[in-house]
């Protein structure tokens, strides 16, 4: 049961990186941009949390809300400030001012309130179900739930409404899409929006799974999370979720192995030869090159 | 030809000059150790953003991993001076050597990938260089290793000029103008008969050879290293060095190294203040001038007649 155990502890992790990898996914989508600054995004969620939590006695799921929303328009705004101007420009020119923009807002948070990590306050009853004989903490299965909840609901507005229609043709082609007589720049916003408040989500939900929140935090986990989205296919939203699963359950099986230190090292390993191997991904097409 | 001979033998000959200057400075107490320092190091990135330029600048090879040669160079001069006894000459050239193995192993795997699946990648090596120096016992995991001062002006001024010569020389050899023409139009270049492949080892290989000489540099410099010194906030430090100069432009790599070295030298005791003011930097420099200070041009290009056509890492055409 030892195993079962440990593939629950992925799952969960995982969903983590699930959700914030369906931010760089479809930001990637639809700009052809690694949006660094997506790992800050998730710290800012999670504080945003930590504060309507710890200083308002918001519930765990106000706080959510909150959270998200906050990031939603931090989002835009990061989107409209500095990649608005950039659309046009070299890939290199918006990689590095995605760095660039990332390494700003950790700076100015550690400059506002300090480097020192907070303990995140605990919201959520904690039981611990015996399930099939491997526990599971009800928290735990909570942070599933929603995790999945959300990338449902994401699903939905992707599929079924206006707005994740002019999406999907913005991503397939700006230029066909704008003569469609679609907004390209309010789209975009949109996406950017939209994941962002999924790594709200993220960050929340790691505070509360894993209690200890510092403004550097967003730095690991946004690097993962863009393995996973580049596992499972950059561009891709299924890909994403299975890329996010796939890297929980292989770090928590590195780190069952007595390897925990090598945790980290595992994740780029396989960053490296998937971009080797199979740099579509999982789920990928492979596009022939055109001149 | 004979005038393009004498011009290079002139910069050597200047730059022996200022080095005869500065060391008699330095011998007299003129200069205090603290500003030798600061020369030392600021002699240390520049050779960083040099051999950078060459990845980045010429060859258009997106490389966000250098301090991951940077601690190989750093480790490996570290071991053999301290574990084996070796001298500090000998231990730097053993440190360029591995860092340029490993620059040949990102490399290979970098003929498949371009633009920022390339940068990723790098960034991907450089990190676990990093995990694998702290999962090391015998340099010391995660507390470090203790280093003798061995780096001196001298050293590290001799380390420079050679960086320097080799970059230009290679720079304008056919070598060099391979390079630019891959980071130019790569499909061009193919269709022109180029090793592209050839030539984007040897870029990395040669830019990774000094970062592994730079590396043994910092280590015999600061008495310690630990890995958390290599990570990828250095890694931006020496980018920042060659975007601010000018992808393409030596002389501006080198310009934005002495400024930058300078400035936080000058904030050491404000850290935060220092991160901020870099990346408000080099955000404002890729939304209003993307192409760098310098652009691709070179310092000698503004001096009139004196114009040393040769010394160009740039394009012609105006780019």
């Amino acid at each position: 049961m030892e195993w079962l155990q440990q593939l629950f502890n992925g799952i969960s992790l995982g969903s983590i990186y699930a959700l914030i990898a369906l931010g760089y996914t479809m930001v990637y989508g639809i700009i052809k941009l690694i949006n660094f600054v997506h790992g800050e995004v998730f710290m800012i969620g999670s504080f945003t949390g930590f504060y309507a939590i710890a200083f308002w006695g918001l519930g765990f799921f106000p706080s959510l809300v909150l959270s998200m929303t906050v990031c939603a328009v931090f989002g835009v705004v990061i989107e409209r400030v500095a990649y608005k101007r950039l659309r046009n420009s070299t890939r290199i020119a918006a990689l590095i001012t995605a760095i660039g923009v990332s390494l700003f807002i950790q700076y100015v948070v550690i400059y506002i309130r300090g480097a020192q990590p907070e303990a995140y306050p605990n919201v959520l009853p904690n039981r611990t179900l015996d399930i099939f004989g491997i526990q599971i903490s009800s928290q735990s299965l909570l942070i599933l739930l929603v995790s999945v909840v959300l990338m449902i609901i994401l699903q939905f507005i992707v599929h079924r409404t206006k707005i994740g229609k002019a999406m999907r043709a913005v991503s397939f082609d700006p230029d066909a899409a704008k003569l469609m007589g679609i907004n390209v720049n309010n789209t975009i916003s949109a996406t950017f929006a939209i994941g962002s408040a999924l790594a709200g989500a993220a960050g929340v939900i790691f505070g509360v799974y894993y209690t200890k929140i510092d403004p550097l935090m967003g730095i690991i986990p946004g690097l993962k999370a863009f393995i996973a989205a580049v596992l499972g296919g950059i561009g891709i939203i299924p890909g994403a979720v299975v890329g996010g699963f796939v890297l929980g359950i292989v770090e928590t099986v590195v780190s069952a192995f007595g390897f925990s230190l090598w945790r980290d090292a595992a994740a780029f390993i396989i960053l490296i030869l998937i971009l080797i191997f199979r740099p579509s991904g999982i789920f990928g097409k492979n596009s022939k090159e055109k001149v | 030809m004979l005038k393009k001979v004498n011009t290079f033998w002139l910069a050597i000959i200047l730059a022996f000059v200022f080095y005869g200057v500065i060391q008699l400075l330095i011998s007299t107490a003129i200069i205090n150790p603290f500003y030798s320092n600061t020369l030392i190091f600021i002699c240390i990135n520049i050779i960083l953003a040099v051999s950078l330029h060459l990845v980045i600048g010429i060859t258009g090879q997106f490389s966000i991993g250098h301090a991951g040669f940077l601690a190989l160079g750093a480790y490996i001069s570290a071991i053999m001076t301290m574990e084996l006894g070796m001298p500090f000459s000998l231990a730097l050239v053993a440190g360029g050597i591995v860092a340029a193995l490993a620059g040949l192993v990102v490399g290979i795997p970098s003929l498949r990938l371009r633009g920022d699946y390339l940068a990723i990648a790098t960034l991907g090596f450089a990190e676990i260089i990093r995990i694998i120096f702290l999962n090391i016992d015998y340099v010391g995991g995660a507390a470090g290793m203790q280093v003798t001062h061995a780096t001196t002006w001298t050293t590290s001024f001799l380390c420079l000029l050679l960086t320097i010569v080799v970059i230009v020389n290679f720079t304008n050899s056919r070598h060099g103008r391979a390079c630019i023409s891959i980071r130019e139009n790569e499909i061009a270049a193919d269709a022109m008969g180029i090793n592209t492949t050839y030539y984007k080892v040897t870029a990395f290989v040669i830019g990774s050879f000094f970062a592994g000489i730079a590396g043994g540099l910092y280590a015999h410099n600061f008495y310690i290293i630990q890995p958390v010194n290599f990570g990828f906030l250095k890694s931006f430090d020496i980018l920042i060095f060659v975007v601010l100069g000018g992808l393409g432009s030596l002389s501006g790599a080198v310009i934005s190294a002495i400024l930058l070295t300078v400035v936080s030298t000058f904030l050491q005791e404000l850290p935060e203040t220092r991160m901020i003011i870099y990346s408000l930097v080099l955000v404002m420099v890729m939304l209003y001038r993307p192409q760098g200070l310098m652009g691709t041009r070179e310092i000698t290009d503004y001096f009139g007649k004196w114009k040393w056509k040769r010394i160009k890492g740039g394009n012609q055409y105006g780019g």
